[in-house]
């Protein structure tokens, strides 16, 4: 039901059962908000969003007041205006003055409406609490000084992605943010998912940074530096200068990074199709011989790390198959490398990302040798995009190249990887062709397609009815797991994806500026699958040749050397 | 030691969320304290994530997570006894064992906490030391009452 | 010494058909015994609340029992509440055969054999006797004069108190001996649940935890809400510093507590009642446990309770100490598990509380005056107090009062009276400064409100709120800007750091206040001139703070600081301009001189300041610059001859 209510001067219509934000919402009308989280119930703990109503002696707050047909609102009074204000100044005074110092400088919702509410003077000085930062994560660096305590990370990180590792800690002023016992996030049941970055308002939460070195390694004459990105930055990096959301830029890429001085620049989509191929090869290993069902993907390190910590006891069920950035990674330094004649020392690979879980999956002991990682460097797609930034190249003034040789040609099932349920759905094509000689008539799963965290389709395939599932929620696979463990098993393949929306959705993502750039993205992704001559993995030239020149097949000796990886339970508080 | 708490996590084994506190309670007053062993062993058994068991008990003054001393001062901070200086008789027994609140010495023999009103107002300022209170504290009384537990702990 | 009693069931078997099965004389005196209306052997009570066991009333319960064994006397020993004279604990009460039940104050354990040698052979004592009960049947101790007669005990009127410091708390037959579960078998047997709201909402109650807002009209809110589940939970988390009526109830008359509370629960429908109460209070919780367990032995708690079809489970939780756990909304978080951090209203606890549940959140007080209101009628209990604020109001008396304690007063009774009626005045003859009035988010009255009335109206009027009734009052020994620093240190410390004005103003706002108690030792003009401004901002950051802040602690923590501001603003000056306390409070603020007849000018402290305030030539008297002096103290310090002084 529809009543109209009076709001500054104005009359706007509301419904009943909204709460006054979203009324001034959809009528264009924008006050500030620290902690609140659409879709999420209101804590009405920032006190940004206060309004004034007439009859009422308080101020109060928008997002968790409902509209009534009496209120005469003014959003925007003078005694509204400045207890925002002195609310921010608040926050302030307990808040390092480093501005220029900050990762998100520039980028940061406080500064943000420091500015808008004019804030020009300390007026209120005293002592500010002082925490060390905490960089003993492989991804994230926690710098308490920095929070404003709007547990916005611990609603993601409880609420969205199901794990609880942070929380607050203490009371009152000395309320802290942090993982169990305030310990350090190496300790911690952190899965390095990066959504608590995501979260973040300020500079509290932050990916640890891996480009730092990259700089000096280009420019190191004997260092031969590699670069290999995500379908993922390749569709969302436009963002970050001001392109059309949803424009796959990977030619402009290409043509950027060899301008920054990389001296091959791959596509780690290639790597993708690897994956599929392989995961599908092992599918159809554990079908035919009996092996641990239903399988789970294992390209998503949080996920990993979650089996790893909660589940040990489903680590047979994961796929052994390395990720596509590892698998590249390891291709690159043995094949790449010993083809082209470069000395490993030499080699220098650089991965971006859209993903902060990759930096700790980089350094996972199972991935390295010798105690060196295939991949020496993982760049979030926001340090990409400032890397590209810092030297000085223009992103859309560059003529389209393509990525090098021989990791240059990829699929779109490869590229659908980056979508929750798009690895399903790109397994099911290849694994269809395996296990029956043909292709599928109608590749496009659209059962995959839903925006749900939990989908499921059934497919015959030969003699084999089998089902198939994408799960893109913790606490649905926790659900899931519970039911294999208790009986169920009419699945066969579980995909599961941390990140809300899957990669697109990443840790290690553009801030989003834009409305709706999830759908974006996602959309772009599906339009690029129509228009792609090749559609599935196991039809990827490229990697037809690999294992055709180096690989033989994908149960080869070698194949297995490189390409698998093994996984062991993990003792944290959980 | 351990097999107590695993005793009291027993019989509390499938509560609800809401009889996490009591739990706590009942193992902070055998144990003396919260530790780190305990809290991930209340979470296994409760299915609740140690964070937030973390964050519950950081919230309420009554919960330690060193182990209480042999003998435990209270220093009462209420209206009354502060007007009545009881915040010299925390300073002073600061200086005197040399620990802050919440602190234990590290011979384990004392620890000190400023608590919230003890509600006998009218005598204060009151301080209690293990289960007995001594009322109309002055900070010039401590050395003797310190020097009374030191040698003998459990003497009331 | 035995005495043979009837259990409890019994009792409530026979009060419960005594209506229709008519009178039984054996049971009659039975219950006449358990009122000791005639004792045949010496009855001694022993207050054993907390305030007396603090005074020491654990070691003269040892004594007397100790003395009457020894002496093999025949004698009952009741341990009892706390009868609210708090500054006369320990208190020891006798009762002989025959005659009325004398107070006794101050009784330490060491005076116990001269006092029970004496008053046991039915000589009074010549020092310590306080008053006589009245009992119409009992002989009149002479020259004694009746408890009620005393200025404590004259104005006020103990409807909640009735029984505290009187009964034997641990005894559920005295209770039923004494009317008690009267009303609640009326209530169940008689009303329907929203006749009982009715009755509640006609006799004006208002809650007594602070907010005022008429109790059976809350209890309606939680009935008409549509769910299947509703409860009810008792708030005695009473933290605020100064206040200690909660706890005196459920010590001294925990069965009160618990019939009010069933009777609530049933007016609402709810089956699950909890009763969150401060773990710190371990005397009440022991009790309340108890009286809990004898209750539901007695089928007067539990399923079907008195054959009525209304079942009760009430549980306790204690209150593991957060101040922030008075608020209703972070009460029932805490209830829940969590911590105990206030959530936006609405939703109103009325329409989802306790696990998304209607609930209702009664304070002890409130509950405690309920069976007396369903005993006596609505009318009744709105004789009693003004126009809109009905019924009576227990407050706490602590501070620089000469009589301490716990005292029941109606509502309209002047601040003047209780004070210094009931209260005595101040204490070791000094002048009143303030009276600080509804615990830290209270407010700071001067002398000038002593005629206030008490009454959730006047006191809005004079800028202060009835909080749950804790009462401290200073003398011109106190210094106001200390004690508002005070309130608000509590305060920062208390909030849950939820909402950005209470977490981080409440800081700021104590850090203004330090930084004006403080000397600026070691510091340039300029930071000076820094640590001032947050002086410019005090009114701006008080207001809001109430303007914007999530719950009622924050909404209510700069009330101490504006009303001392309002009333004693003129010290605040002091303190900014003049750098002075006039209490000597303040200790960085001191300034020194020197004693012109006791400096032999040895020199010593003009080497030792460190500005080089002090000058003067050897072997004559020195004198110390003001202007240069920073108070650092070196010179009193070092002066072996006394000669420097504190001015």
């Amino acid at each position: 039901m529809n009543f109209p209510i009076e709001v500054n001067v104005t009359t706007i219509v509301a419904r009943r059962g909204e709460t006054i934000l979203e009324a001034l919402e959809r009528n264009g009308i924008k006050v500030p908000t620290l902690c609140h989280m659409p879709g999420l119930n209101p804590t009405g703990s920032c006190r940004m969003c206060v309004v004034e109503v007439e009859g009422k002696p308080n101020l109060i707050t928008a997002c968790s007041y409902p509209v009534e047909e009496w209120m005469k609102i003014k959003t925007h009074s003078p005694r509204v205006v400045n207890a925002r204000k002195t609310n921010v100044e608040l926050l302030l005074s307990n808040h390092p003055d480093d501005c220029l110092y900050c990762e998100r400088n520039g980028n940061c919702e406080l500064q943000l409406f420091a500015a808008q509410l004019n804030v020009r003077e300390r007026r209120f000085i005293g002592k500010k609490n002082k925490y060390k930062t905490d960089p003993s994560g492989s991804s994230i660096v926690r710098d308490p000084a920095k929070c404003i305590v709007c547990g916005r990370c611990v609603r993601t990180c409880d609420e969205i992605v199901g794990v609880c590792t942070l929380g607050f800690i203490g009371r009152g002023n000395q309320t802290i943010i942090g993982p169990s016992f305030n310990k350090q996030l190496n300790l911690s049941s952190c899965i390095a998912c990066g959504q608590c970055i995501m979260a973040c308002p300020t500079g509290a939460l932050h990916e640890k940074r891996h480009s730092d070195h990259l700089q000096n390694a280009l420019h190191h004459h004997k260092t031969h530096v590699v670069a290999q990105y995500s379908s993922t930055v390749a569709i969302s990096l436009g963002e970050e200068f001001n392109l059309k959301p949803g424009r796959e830029i990977n030619g402009i890429l290409n043509a950027a990074l060899r301008k920054a001085g990389f001296d091959k620049v791959f596509d780690t989509t290639f790597g993708a199709d690897l994956y599929l191929v392989q995961l599908a090869a092992e599918f159809e290993e554990r079908l035919n011989e009996g092996g641990v069902l239903p399988l789970f993907s294992s390209d998503c390190p949080a996920w990993i790390k979650y089996v790893e910590q909660w589940h040990s006891e489903m680590i047979p069920h994961l796929s052994r198959c390395k990720s596509p950035q590892q698998m590249l990674g390891s291709i690159i330094n043995r094949y790449y490398a010993d083809t082209y004649h470069i000395k490993t020392e030499d080699l220098y690979t650089v991965s971006a990302m859209p993903c902060t879980a990759k930096k700790f999956e980089a350094q996972r002991e199972q991935l390295t040798h010798k105690g060196i990682s295939d991949v020496d460097a993982v760049l979030t797609t926001r340090e990409l995009a400032q890397f590209i930034k810092l030297n000085g190249i223009e992103l859309p003034q560059n003529d389209t190249e393509l990525a090098d040789y021989p990791f240059h040609v990829r699929s779109s099932a490869g590229k659908l990887m980056s979508l929750a349920g798009g690895q399903t759905e790109a397994l099911i094509r290849t694994l269809y062709f395996r296990l029956t000689g043909k292709e599928l008539k109608q590749p496009k799963i659209m059962a995959m397609r839903l925006n749900r965290d939990y989908k499921e389709v059934k497919i015959k395939m030969g003699k084999h009815l089998l089902g198939f599932a994408a799960i893109n929620s913790i606490v649905t696979a926790h659900r899931v797991i519970e039911e294999i463990k208790a009986g169920r098993d009419d699945l066969h393949f579980i995909e599961v994806m941390v990140c809300p929306g899957g990669c697109i959705n990443g840790g290690g993502q553009p801030m989003i500026k834009v409305p709706n750039a999830l759908k974006i993205r996602q959309k772009a992704l599906y339009e690029l699958d129509e228009k792609d001559p090749i559609t599935a993995a196991h039809k990827n030239p490229g990697v037809i040749g690999l294992y055709n020149d180096f690989l033989i097949s994908p149960n080869s000796a070698l194949a297995r050397e490189l390409l698998l990886t093994t996984y062991k339970k993990r003792e944290v508080p959980l | 030691m351990s097999d107590l708490i695993d005793d009291i996590i027993e019989r509390h084994v499938n509560i609800d969320r809401d009889g996490l506190i009591p739990l706590l309670q009942e193992i902070q007053s055998s144990q003396g304290f919260l530790s780190e062993d305990a809290i991930i062993r209340i979470g296994a058994s409760m299915d609740l994530p140690t964070s937030k068991i973390y964050g519950v008990a950081t919230f309420y003054d009554q919960f330690r997570f060193e182990p209480k001393g042999k003998v435990h001062f209270q220093i009462c901070h209420g209206t009354s006894c502060h007007i009545n200086h009881s915040i010299r008789i925390l300073q002073e027994l600061e200086r005197l064992l040399k620990i802050k609140p919440g602190q234990t010495t590290r011979d384990g023999m004392f620890s000190v906490d400023a608590t919230s009103c003890m509600g006998a107002c009218s005598l204060s300022s009151v301080i209690k030391v293990n289960d007995t209170y001594f009322h109309d504290v002055s900070p010039a009384d401590l050395k003797e009452i310190i020097e009374k537990y030191k040698s003998n702990p459990l003497n009331a | 010494m035995e005495t043979v009693t009837t259990p409890a069931k019994e009792i409530v078997d026979y009060l419960l058909h005594r209506k229709y099965g008519g009178t039984q004389p054996a049971m009659e005196e039975q219950l006449s015994r358990l009122r000791r209306d005639k004792v045949d052997h010496p009855v001694i009570y022993v207050g054993m609340g907390t305030c007396g066991i603090v005074a020491g009333a654990e070691y003269t319960l040892y004594a007397v029992k100790n003395y009457l064994n020894e002496k093999d006397i025949d004698a009952e020993v009741v341990e009892v509440g706390c009868i609210g004279l708090c500054a006369h604990e320990p208190v020891v009460d006798v009762q002989l055969p025959g005659k009325r039940r004398l107070a006794f104050s101050r009784v330490k354990a060491e005076m116990v054999e001269n006092l029970l040698d004496n008053i046991l052979n039915y000589e009074l004592p010549a020092y310590a006797v306080l008053g006589q009960y009245a009992h119409p049947n009992q002989e009149v101790w002479d020259g004694v004069e009746a408890l009620g007669n005393l200025p404590f005990f004259r104005l006020q009127n103990r409807l909640v108190l009735k029984h505290c410091g009187v009964i034997d708390p641990a005894s559920l037959e005295e209770y039923l001996a004494h009317g008690g579960y009267s009303a609640l078998e009326r209530v169940l047997l008689n009303y329907a649940p929203s006749k009982v709201c009715d009755i509640v909402e006609d006799s004006g109650l208002r809650g007594r935890g602070g907010g005022g807002f008429n109790t059976g009209r809350k209890w309606k809110m939680a009935l008409t809400a549509t769910d299947t589940e509703r409860y009810l939970v008792c708030n005695g988390d009473e933290s605020d510093p100064g206040a200690f009526m909660d706890r005196a109830i459920v010590e001294g008359d925990p069965h009160r507590l618990i019939e009010g509370l069933a009777i609530a629960a049933y007016a609402i429908n709810s089956t699950k009642a909890y009763i969150y109460i401060r773990a710190e209070y371990a005397v009440a919780v022991k009790r309340l446990r108890h009286a809990l367990s004898q209750a539901t032995q007695a089928g007067i708690l539990g399923y079907n309770i008195m054959n009525s079809g209304f079942n009760l489970n009430i549980q306790v939780r204690e209150g593991a100490g957060a101040f922030v756990c008075g608020e209703e909304t972070a009460l029932i978080s805490s209830i829940e598990g969590k911590r105990g951090m206030p959530g936006p209203k609405p939703p109103f606890p009325t329409t989802r509380g306790l696990f998304g549940r209607p609930t209702v959140v009664n304070n002890v007080e409130t509950l405690a005056n309920i069976p007396p209101i369903i005993e006596n009628g609505p009318d009744w209990f709105a004789g009693f107090g003004t126009e809109k604020s009905k019924g009576t109001k227990v407050f706490a008396l602590a501070g620089n009062i000469t009589n301490t304690g716990l005292v029941e007063v109606n509502m309209g009774t002047t601040l003047k009276t209780l004070v210094y009626t009931i209260g005595g005045g101040i204490k070791n003859g000094k002048q009143l400064k303030a009276i600080q009035f509804g615990g830290p988010s209270g407010s700071c009255l001067p002398e000038q409100s002593l005629n206030v009335s008490i009454d959730y109206e006047s006191l809005a009027e004079a800028g202060t709120i009835m909080g749950s009734g804790g009462l401290v009052v200073m003398d011109e020994g106190t210094c106001m800007v200390d004690i508002v620093k005070f309130f608000t240190d509590f305060l920062q410390k208390a909030s849950c750091g939820k909402c950005i004005p209470c977490r981080e103003g409440s800081r700021r706002l104590h850090e203004i206040l330090e930084n004006i108690t403080k000397r600026p030792m070691n510091e340039s003009g300029h930071e000076t001139l820094e640590r001032f401004k947050g002086v410019l901002q005090l009114e701006n950051l008080a207001a809001v703070m109430r303007d914007t802040s999530l719950c009622g602690l924050g909404q209510t923590a700069p009330n101490p600081l504006l009303s001392a501001l309002k009333y004693f603003r003129e010290e605040f000056e002091e303190h900014i301009f003049d750098r002075k306390c006039r209490a000597g409070v303040c200790k960085d603020l001191r300034m020194f001189s020197i004693d012109v007849e006791k400096c032999t000018g040895c020199t010593i402290c003009a080497r030792k300041c460190p500005t080089l305030a002090i000058i003067g030539a050897p072997r004559t008297p020195h004198f110390i610059i003001e202007d240069k002096c920073i108070g650092c103290g070196i010179c009193f310090e070092v002066c072996k001859f006394v000669a420097v002084i504190i001015k």
